[in-house]
């Protein structure tokens, strides 16, 4: 790969990056943040090539340390985004409630309880 | 190039095309467990295509296997055992750690290339093999590495969260900077030709640069520190991409410029949330020039204190409430006793919704974490530009631990949270703020929103608090 074309598919990814994220909810914020974090755990590839050419003790330490470091960050990235994620769920049995508005039965309903509660 | 590199090379543009996929499913929360998945895939599609090739290469010894699976086991285990364990309060500081771990790595990438061109062939050759990229690198690496360490350390409180700030900072911020940037254009422009030197000189890089990401950090307080995780999560995409461009690989590449546009976008948005600027935070303070406004105006207003009981009343016999939960119900991990009310609430008809600033919380999005581990469904969790035309239907606010982002206030130029984007709560027909104190908010100024006659202060801390209210609820509708 030349520098050239290296240069051009980082900079296009660029783009990428903030076309395909300019659209996300601030719900997902959190783990939107954790998400890329974990992407960035493909490290552990880089960690992987230097680790094996490696020959001598100073190549074995610093391997050995890039390795634990991306394999802490991809790990456990993925795992965290998805325990977070799996939090999010719907409500189990009724849809959400409708909206209520002016003389909805459901606010007229609270509104009689409540007199006659008052009044017992 | 055998056919056995060209087929790495499309597992690894397989793997890209599932990280932007993966991305572009965390666009909705009913997709997002599923990004997080095919992103994940794609990653062990690319580490095993990277072992194929390493295996295909057959230029390994024993010794370097070792290193390697005993070192990604190690950090593998420590990740999962943390990522399994941690309360969901404590999410921020841990996504900063790996952030951390991950440019401290892309660092070692560049260190470990560097020193090796250096010993085999002279520094001179590193030329023709990208320096400015190994720089950038380095440079970019440790300073996230330090800087995140340091944000993790403050927001899991071993650090103080308040701005740290000693006489002389100024100067040795730009004595580090003039090392880091100095030594690197040096490197780049004229290496020096005798190894020891070289590799010295890089040395001084690092160490400048290590230096630079704590003073970067240890002057901002803690509530800006969602920001600044993002803007290091943003920086270790770029290291990764220029580790990239150091090891020749693509995915590295690609990878690394998504998270660091993705990175940069996100904190764009969260400073803005904020009514924040980005140089503003990084340099530290709030409000540092124009702090003086006319935040006198509320001085004087008389507080009406009130107690569980009737604030139990009012929301009992409401027919409408909006929680507000702020950065206070999730230091004091209420999010299990709020569920507890509402659900309450709810049994009785009640409306019950939750009104999400969009920096409540710790972090952007932090807060609809908490409360989806308290099982609240997030279709009843809503932003503020959807609720705020609610509030003027609305019996109670329940403000829980949010200060700043319903000060009316914002909404008057001249003070320092003018113009940010706030939750009218003060459009409700009656607020119940649930509150310890009358401490100020992050940005140091009183809320006149205390003293409105509608306001009722319950002063509590938000776990006892909800938790005396969801007694009181349950004695008085038997």
């Amino acid at each position: 790969m030349t520098l050239l074309a290296a240069f051009s598919i980082f900079v296009l990814s660029l783009l990428v990056g903030f076309e395909v994220i300019s659209k996300v909810p601030a719900t997902l914020h959190t783990p939107l943040m954790s998400a890329a974090n974990s992407i960035h755990g493909v490290v552990l590839v880089g960690a992987m090539l230097i680790a094996v050419s490696a020959d001598n003790a100073i190549g074995y330490i610093l391997g050995f340390i890039a390795a634990a470091f991306a394999g802490m960050n991809v790990v456990g990235g993925y795992v965290v985004t998805d325990r977070m994620l799996g939090m999010f769920r719907k409500r189990p049995v009724p849809p959400a409630p409708p909206a209520v508005t002016a003389g909805d039965p459901v606010t007229e309903s609270v509104a009689d309880r409540r007199d006659a509660e008052l009044t017992r | 190039m055998s056919g056995v590199e060209n087929g790495v090379e499309l597992v690894y543009l397989l793997a890209a095309v599932c990280f932007v996929i993966g991305l572009h499913l965390m666009n909705s929360p009913a997709t997002a467990r599923r990004g997080n998945q095919v992103s994940a895939a794609g990653m062990i599609a690319a580490v095993v295509a990277t072992l194929v090739l390493i295996i295909h290469a057959g230029t390994v010894k024993p010794i370097g296997w070792v290193v390697l699976i005993v070192g990604a086991a190690f950090g593998a285990g420590l990740g999962l055992l943390s990522a399994r364990r941690v309360a969901m309060t404590a999410i921020p500081q841990l996504v900063s750690l790996f952030n951390a771990v991950g440019g401290g790595a892309a660092a070692i990438v560049a260190i470990y290339d560097f020193v090796t061109t250096t010993t085999n062939g002279g520094a001179a050759e590193m030329g023709s093999k990208g320096i400015v990229a190994t720089v950038l690198d380095v440079i970019i690496g440790a300073v996230t590495f330090a800087g995140s360490l340091i944000a993790s350390g403050k927001l899991q409180g071993t650090i103080s969260s308040s701005p740290i700030v000693f006489t002389g900072v100024r100067i040795l911020n730009i004595v580090l900077t003039v090392v880091m940037l100095g030594g690197g254009i040096w490197l780049i422009a004229a290496p020096p030709t005798s190894d020891a030197a070289a590799i010295g000189l890089l040395a001084a890089v690092l160490v400048a640069s290590l230096a630079f990401g704590v003073t970067m950090v240890l002057p901002i307080g803690g509530a800006d520190m969602p920001v600044v995780i993002s803007l290091l999560n943003a920086f270790t995409g770029t290291a990764v991409a220029m580790a990239g461009f150091v090891v020749n690989n693509s995915v590295l590449i690609i990878a690394g410029a998504l998270v660091g546009a993705s990175g940069g976008i996100l904190t764009k948005l969260m400073a803005d949330a904020m009514n924040r600027s980005i140089p503003a935070i990084v340099v530290g303070g709030f409000g540092t020039g124009d702090s003086a406004g006319d935040t006198a105006a509320v001085a004087g207003g008389s507080l009406r204190e009130v107690k569980a009981d009737d604030a139990a009343i009012q929301l009992a016999y409401a027919s409408k409430v909006i929680i507000v939960p702020g950065y206070g119900l999730a230091a004091a991990q209420a999010q299990h006793e709020v569920r507890e009310l509402a659900d309450l609430l709810e049994s009785r008809g009640v409306d019950v919704s939750y009104a999400i600033h969009p920096v409540a919380g710790r972090m952007p999005g932090h807060m609809n974490v908490l409360l989806a581990e308290a099982n609240v469904p997030y279709s009843l969790l809503r932003e503020m530009d959807e609720i705020n035309p609610d509030f003027p239907r609305t019996d109670v606010a329940l403000v829980i631990g949010a200060n700043d982002v319903i000060n009316p206030a914002a909404r008057r130029p001249g003070n320092p949270v003018s113009g940010m984007p706030i939750l009218d709560v003060d459009h409700a027909k009656s607020v119940i703020v649930i509150k310890r104190s009358m401490a100020t908010g992050y940005a140091g100024i009183d809320n006149e929103l205390y003293s409105d006659p509608k306001t009722g202060m319950y002063f509590a801390d938000a776990k006892k608090g909800l938790a005396e209210l969801v007694a009181a609820v349950k004695t008085l509708v038997g």
